[in-house]
């Protein structure tokens, strides 16, 4: 029996097992995926204070240590069902192992958003891609296209538009929730064209992605773009469901909870490291 | 055993005529999530037994890059008789990694 488990192993669940381990509990962390979470996908965090510049593989890859050179265990599996005993609660995962702990942090995150698109999951690498940093060398003088109007698709744009032939930025309303600056760089880009007010709504292409169809949401109009990629990056979603008989969860699927980090249940909180 | 580093001249030999499944893993230093999985294919290659694990850089290997259509890093494949018979894109855990092989 461990003291704390905590569920997933994000800057959020790290950082917690950082703290609980150097007030002297023991700690099992459970990750579904990866160590640290989301932030991996970002070659450069500029606003860690401290830290002027530093890739989140570097960032999730010193957390992770640090927490292993105070004593955090981890296991790669993902947490699938949590029975509240009262004094300790059982973790149970897909691989059906359980494991005990006086008390669980849920420190679950966010996903990416899928589109929710017939053939999604079958063509993610093979034209679908959510990380532009990662995939964007392999479009190189190709025309891509990004889905999404906040900060990920306005710097997955322009990080795509120094590679490719074209860009095409489709976003479902006319304003963007992106910053300002980005977006008057792109607006510069003569690469970037601006497919406003419209969803992705067929994909198209066989073994690869080869073109999309998207839908203009004022008029119904149907085009049709050839696209070698499409970059997704309409948001995050959070996966909590597994969990509700424990924590009751607000609208969006995230954990109901306020800066006391408490849920329904004694002995269960939530960690996370942004509050929507 | 160590993990094999494939090239465009070594791919033929250690991958397509191998007697053996080869897991590959296409990879690249800039790419943070690749960086997640590469100890968990070493580890796996460590311990494997009855199949074989290389690695494709695709900076330094992009032929090899487009010839497989890889579009999205990390990206699995595995070879079994010369021939792609599992693909798997994105970070998963040992055991996943481990089934991918499995059921080539
Ligand atoms: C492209 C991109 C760039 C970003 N850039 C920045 C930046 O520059 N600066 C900044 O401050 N923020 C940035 N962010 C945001 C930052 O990554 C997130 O705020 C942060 O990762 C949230 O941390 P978290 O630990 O709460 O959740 P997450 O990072 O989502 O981690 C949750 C972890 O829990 C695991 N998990 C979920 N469910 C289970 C389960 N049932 N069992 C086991 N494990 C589970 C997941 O696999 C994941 O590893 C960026 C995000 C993205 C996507």
């Amino acid at each position: 029996m461990k003291d704390i488990l905590i569920i997933g192993a994000g800057p959020a669940g790290l950082t917690a097992a950082i703290y609980a381990l150097r007030s002297g509990k023991s700690v099992l962390l459970l990750e579904a995926k990866q160590y640290g979470g989301q932030i991996v996908n970002t070659p450069d965090i500029e606003n860690y204070p401290g830290l002027a510049h530093v890739s989140g593989y570097e960032f999730a890859e010193n957390l992770y240590q640090q927490a292993k050179s105070f004593g955090a265990e981890l296991v790669f599996e993902t947490a699938a069902a949590i029975e509240d005993r009262g004094d300790h609660k059982v973790v149970r995962t897909t691989l059906d192992h359980t494991y005990e702990g006086r008390a669980v942090i849920l420190a679950t995150g966010a996903k990416n958003r899928p589109m929710g698109l017939e053939r999604e999951e079958e063509l993610i690498g093979r034209g679908i891609s959510y990380c532009a940093t990662c995939d964007g060398m392999f479009f190189r003088k190709k025309d891509v296209a990004v889905f999404g109007g906040g900060n990920t698709a306005l710097e997955d744009a322009l990080f795509l538009s120094n590679y490719c032939n074209k860009v095409y930025l489709i976003h479902r309303r006319d304003q963007f929730r992106g910053s300002d600056a980005d977006l008057k760089k792109l607006t510069g880009r003569e690469n970037v064209e601006f497919v406003l007010n419209c969803n992705v709504t067929k994909l198209l292409g066989e073994p690869r992605l080869s073109a999309i169809e998207v839908t203009d949401k004022l008029t119904g109009e149907i085009r049709t773009i050839e696209v070698a990629g499409l970059f997704v990056a309409i948001g995050q979603i959070p996966d909590n469901a597994a969990f509700s008989n424990v924590a009751a969860l607000d609208e969006k699927g995230y954990i109901a909870s306020g800066e006391d980090c408490l849920t329904k249940t004694p002995g269960i909180f939530y960690a996370v490291v942004c509050r929507t | 055993m160590s993990v094999i580093t494939a090239t465009a001249e070594n791919f033929e030999q250690e991958v397509l005529r191998s007697d053996v499944p080869v897991l590959v893993d296409f990879w690249a230093s800039w790419c943070g999530p690749c960086r997640m999985l590469s100890p968990v294919v070493e580890e796996i290659a460590a311990q494997a037994d009855g199949f074989k694990v290389a690695k494709v850089n695709v900076d330094e290997e992009s032929d090899l890059a487009e010839q497989y259509g890889i579009l999205s890093i990390p990206c699995l494949i595995v070879f079994k008789d010369g021939k792609e018979a599992r693909r798997s894109v994105g970070v998963i855990p040992a055991d996943a990694v481990l089934s991918l092989v499995k059921n080539a």
